[in-house]
This record gives structure tokens, sequence and C-alpha cells, in this order.
């Protein structure tokens, strides 16, 4: 008998006719019940909470404060996924990737994706791979992060980002900066993954 | 040697991996002579502890998301071969091979073979617990392939020659001057002038590990959850070390016990809620990546995925004992727990410590081969009280006495006691004989405490004073008065 099958088997014998189940209580939150302007003030709290730069921009002044982003940390030449939604940027030099190995993406300063979807209750960017976000290796290996966030693309609570979300999609939920509490639990910020993230919150 | 079965069940194998130990009592001993080990637990554990009560507490909604995961649970174990066969046929279907381990000596096999098809000599780890349950590391090692763990505290133990002690922080044993003293000694490339601080100890990991996520070949990992629905495997991690070895390989191979299944993509909802708040105590850990298959242009071309049993479905023959497979691995239940917080992960002699670790360790491999553990508990409940998918440990932990006692054909001094109680107490003349007979203990007796009993009395005194009898018994004083 192959191990599939006995497996399979196994778990048949084990559990017999009888398989009952009771159905899955739904009392929790499915919806936050925040206004669009609660939901933004909660997402920058919550990320500034674990140690991510916030800043906020409407639509038409998104250069600028991008560009004081990349100023103040010293960014000049960083890499974007094809479909960015951003104009080009004095004095910046933006590369698109093109299927970089990992060690060129290694030693650029930093690089710039859109996202998804962000979840403001637990602080959250996530990243789906598609136009202006690109494949995971690109928010990953520069040590410096800039993710513009649309206020559209902004939910309260976990089951709403889940629901908005495409499963067949490689799929990266962001947190903050990489950390680690593996010594002593002391939080240290900055392992593997970038060690600085800055979003942009874009909406009014 | 042979392996015994429950229910017809074969259990983990002996000889492979690590859920068996030596007797928790004799571990638990050494454990609590060592004051460095109990004050870095206590410390850890307490901070923990505040972590994760912090942000459950900010959850209006907390007990329904524990019985909405509870209720997830037992549906999926109730339907656990369905939903494998679902989920094998999605990752199929998106470019993804199945393959399935009956126990530990075949996903090793499994493995070996796989990294051996690649020509690769070396492969980046993610810390995963049910590859250091079925020993992967030391089969690879035996066909001449390095596995590297690339979590801290995995790197940590990996270079310490040492054995992880906590579900979520295996280096919770160790110190940071006792880490910098490893990283000095064992690490090849670390800087002279390393100091203790975390985050000095933490750059030099990362400058260490660098150039291996860069030129990985191979990346093996575990799993937190595996979507039956979708396909869809994900991981929950801090570092970014799980990203780097999920993204960078041409090759991925993700080892999975079967019980870490959920039916639906709207179950996630639920779990990383649950998962996050009680194992690290954030709102949300750092990274999280999710996976269907493969994705053309986007990481590793080639996904492995080893769906093992090793004692699973022993478990799952055990109606009182089922709901143990339902474990998330957050270790929330480590850091409540008074038994843990002294003895640490090591006395539990398994991979799985603490209370989860005293019920599913001796489920995995009978109750015989781990019948220390299931005592190895105070029955206090406090694990029950956080467990966020509401695990009855305290009732699963008297089950499993139960089902020693009953396994066990020689009578133990325990059995042999209650038999004789159950004569003497039959009639009211051998109750009086009996108590006659039991003064006779006052001889052994200092300040009303007996210290020592002789044999077969003596275990119940090796950790515990017994009260001398009285000199007159309730039922004389009545008689006499």
């Amino acid at each position: 008998m192959s191990a599939r099958e006995e497996v399979l088997g196994r778990i048949r014998t084990a559990l017999g006719p009888d398989r009952h189940a009771a159905p899955v209580p739904d009392g929790y939150r499915t919806q936050a019940g925040l206004s669009p302007a609660e939901l933004l003030d909660l997402l920058a709290e919550r990320l500034s909470d674990y140690r991510a730069i916030v800043r906020r921009a409407e639509p038409a002044r998104l250069p600028e404060v991008a560009a004081g982003a990349l100023a103040e940390r010293g960014a000049r030449r960083l890499v974007v996924p094809p479909g960015l939604d951003l104009p080009g940027l004095d004095g910046v030099d933006l590369v698109e990737d093109d299927g970089l190995s990992a060690r060129e993406l290694d030693r650029f300063d930093g690089v710039i994706t859109n996202a998804a979807v962000a979840i403001a209750e637990t602080g959250t960017i996530i990243l789906d791979g598609s136009a202006g976000q690109g494949r995971r290796a690109l928010s990953l290996i520069p040590d410096y992060h800039l993710c513009l966030v649309q206020a559209g693309q902004v939910v309260g609570l976990v089951p709403e980002a889940v629901a908005r979300l495409r499963p067949d999609r490689p799929l990266t939920w962001i947190s903050g900066p990489s950390a680690t509490s593996d010594i002593e639990l002391d939080r240290v910020e900055g392992v593997h993954g970038p060690r600085t993230l800055d979003v942009i919150l874009i909406g009014a | 040697m042979s392996t015994p079965v429950y229910l017809g069940m074969p259990v983990a194998p002996r000889g492979v991996g690590h859920l068996r130990g030596e007797p928790f009592p004799a571990a638990a001993r050494r454990a609590l002579a060592d004051s460095q080990l109990r004050r870095n637990l206590g410390r850890a554990t307490a901070t923990i502890r505040a972590k994760r009560a912090a942000v459950v507490g900010e959850l209006p909604d907390w007990e329904e998301l524990r019985l909405a995961g509870e209720a997830i649970k037992t549906g999926t174990m109730a339907h656990l071969d369905r939903y494998l066969e679902q989920l094998e046929s999605q990752v199929t279907a998106r470019g993804g091979v199945v393959h399935w381990a009956r126990d530990a000596v075949e996903a090793n096999r499994i493995v070996v073979d796989l990294v051996r098809a690649t020509g690769a000599s070396e492969a980046v780890k993610v810390k995963s617990i049910v590859t250091d349950e079925i020993g992967l590391n030391e089969a690879l090692a035996a066909a001449g392939i390095r596995a590297r763990e690339t979590d801290l505290a995995e790197l940590i133990v990996q270079l310490g020659h040492d054995r992880p002690s906590h579900i979520l922080v295996p280096a919770i044993h160790r110190n940071r001057a006792e880490i910098r003293d490893i990283f000095l000694r064992e690490m090849g490339d670390a800087p002279p002038g390393l100091t203790d601080s975390p985050a000095a100890l933490t750059e030099a990991a990362r400058l260490h590990l660098r150039r291996a996520f860069l030129s990985a070949r191979v990346g093996i990992s575990g799993a937190n959850f595996a979507i039956a629905e979708t396909g869809t495997l994900c991981v929950v991690e801090s570092e970014g070390n799980g990203r780097m070895c999920l993204t960078l390989p041409e090759v991925l191979i993700t080892v999975m016990g079967i019980e870490k299944i959920l039916p639906t993509w709207a179950d996630l909802g639920v779990f990383l809620q649950l998962l996050p708040r009680s194992s690290t105590g954030e709102r949300m850990n750092p990274y999280t990546s999710m996976w269907t298959g493969v994705t053309p242009g986007d990481g590793p071309q080639q996904f492995h995925l080893v769906l093992l049993d090793n004692g699973r479905t022993a478990a799952l023959a055990d109606p009182a004992g089922r709901s143990a497979l339902h474990c998330i691995r957050c270790s929330a239940c480590l850091n409540v727990c008074p038994v843990y917080e002294r003895t640490g992960g090591h006395a539990y002699g398994s991979v799985y410590p603490g209370p989860i670790g005293a019920v599913l360790s001796p489920m995995l491999t009978g109750v015989g081969d781990n019948a220390t553990l299931p005592y190895a508990s105070s029955l206090c409940g406090a694990c029950y009280e956080v467990c966020p998918v509401k695990i009855d440990i305290p009732s699963i932990l008297v089950h499993l006495r139960a089902r020693h006692v009953e396994e066990t054909h020689r009578p133990t001094p325990e059995a042999v006691t209650m038999a004789a109680a159950s004569w003497v107490l039959a009639t009211p003349g051998r109750l009086r004989a009996g108590q006659r007979a039991g003064r006779l203990g006052r001889l052994l007796s200092r300040d009303g405490r007996i210290r020592r009993l002789p044999p077969p009395l003596a275990g119940w005194t090796a950790a515990r004073d017994a009260p001398a009898p009285p000199a007159q018994t309730f039922r004389d004083w009545w008689r006499s008065r």
C-alpha cells in the first residue's frame, strides 16, 4: 500500500463513520465600523507602534512627500517594480526590476512599492505581487522599504483583509520592520528583512 | 525493537527524531538545580505573559475568536481525510508536488532524496518544530547535506550544540552573555569586539547568514497553516529569515504535520488573530508569507509538500485526547505554566515541551514511552485558560494518566495502595483495625511530620512530608464522649 493510502486509511479507521461536528460560531467581528478617516488614523498609530515611519500625503503632494522621505533616508538609487504608481522624482535614480539577481538587489539603497490591502487594527500592509508591488524578493532584500498605501486600500480588521485578498497570488503581510525577540525577549528591530520601513498613506 | 500501537494505529517510531527523553522527574531535578536557567526563564516568561495579556485585552471579541478557532479545528479533524485530499489536489493543480510520509523515517528519506536530486550540499531552513521532531537535520547530515538554521534562536541552539527549550523562543534558556560566548566560539565570522547587547548579537547573525541566503538553492520549511480549499501554505515569522528561505531558493520543501490543515481561506481571518497575539504577544507578527503552488517568475520554481503522520493518527484515534491535535504551536501554555516556568523545556525530553507537550508527546509516541509527562503538571488549569483554541489540557492529562495506569500491567505502588484501601474501607471492623495499625506510624514521625516512609511508600515522601497519624482517631474520640 502507498503511504498516501495508508495514512488516509488510518485516518478513516481512527475517526470511524460518525463524523459529527458542530457549526462554527461566528460571533467575532467582521467589520470594524470605522469611518475612512478613523481607519487611516488607526493604521498610522499602529504602524508607528511597531516602529514603521508613517507620513501622510494628499495625492497631489505624493512626489514631494516621497522625495522628502528618500532624502531623509539618504536613499538615491532605488529599485521599483513594473507598474509602480509614482511619478519620477528629481535627483533619485529609480531602476525598474527586470529579473535582477538577489546580489544585484542587495546593492540598491532601497525599494519603493505600492500595496494591495492594509489592516488598520494590526498595522499590517499586504503585498500580493501584482503591478506596482513586484515579486517577493524585491521588497525583501533591499535594507529600506518605502511603501505607498492608498486610503481606499485600508480595511479595519483581519477578516476584512482576508476577504479582499486573492489566495492564488503570493502574499506578503508586513507589520513593521523585521524584528526579533529571541535574546531574552528584548525586541530588536532590523534582522534579515528591511531594517527600515517607511509608509506613506495617501488620502485626504 | 517493536513499536507499540494504540487502537491499531502505529505511533512515532523509536530511534529517530526528538519526541522521547529521560523520565521527567530526573530531568526536572537537574533543571531545578540550575539557578541561571531559572532566572532566564522567570524573566522571559513574565515578560511574554504581560505582552500577551495586553494585546488579548485589546480585542472585544477574543472569546468569540477562541470559540470559532476551537470549532474550526474540531470540524477539521472530523473530516481530516477529505481536507487532505482537497489540499493535495489544489497544490498539485498549482504546480506543487505532494508527498505522504507514514513516519519520521519516511519523511527524512523523502527530503534527503529531494535535496540530493538538486545536487546541492546545503539547505537553508526556516524554524520548524516538525523537522526537529523527525530529526531531519541529523538525517541530512548523514547524507552529507548541511542544514543551516536561519532563525536567530535556532541558530543559537545549533551553534551551541544544544536543544530547543521553547516552542516560540527555542533559546529562551540562554542569556545574552552566554549567546555572545557561543557566537565568538562557533560562528567563525563573528566580529572580534562583539558585545552582548541584543542589537549587536542580532547584527552579527544578520551578516553571518546574508551570504547563505543570497546563494541558497534549497529552502526547507514547516507550515503554520495550509488551506484545503485553495492549496495555500502559510508561514508566520518575525525576522525575515522565513521570507528569505521561502523566496530565494530554486527549490522549496515544506514538511507539515497532517493536523496543520484548515478547511477554508476565510479561516485565516480567525487564526491570524489568534496566533500572533497568543504567541509573541503582538497584534501581528512582522512577516507572514503565503504561497499557492508555484508562481512563474516569483519565488521557488519547484515546490514539494511533505504530509507527515508520525503518530498523529494514533492521537486522532483517541477521542478523549484528539483535541491535542488542534494545537497551533503558539506556546502561550508554556509561558503560564508553573511547572514549565521552573523546569524549562529540556526537562520534557521532547521538541514539544510545557503543558501541550505533556499531552502531545505521549499521544504521538504512545503513553508508555513518555509515561512521566502526564504527571508533569499540577492541573492548575492556567494552560486551558490561555489556549487560543481552547484545548482542555488538564482533562487530557488526567485521561492520559488513566490510560497509563490501564496500559501498565505491572501493579504500581499506587494501585496496590488503592486496592488495600478499598479492602480496609469495606467494613467498619477492618477500618478500626487498620487505624490502630496506622498509629504505629507515629514511631516514624518527628514534630508531627513523617519525612521518609519505608518502601514501598517511599515515593510519596520523596518530594513531600506525610503528616503523622493522630494519637487518637475520630472514632475513638467519639466513642469516649
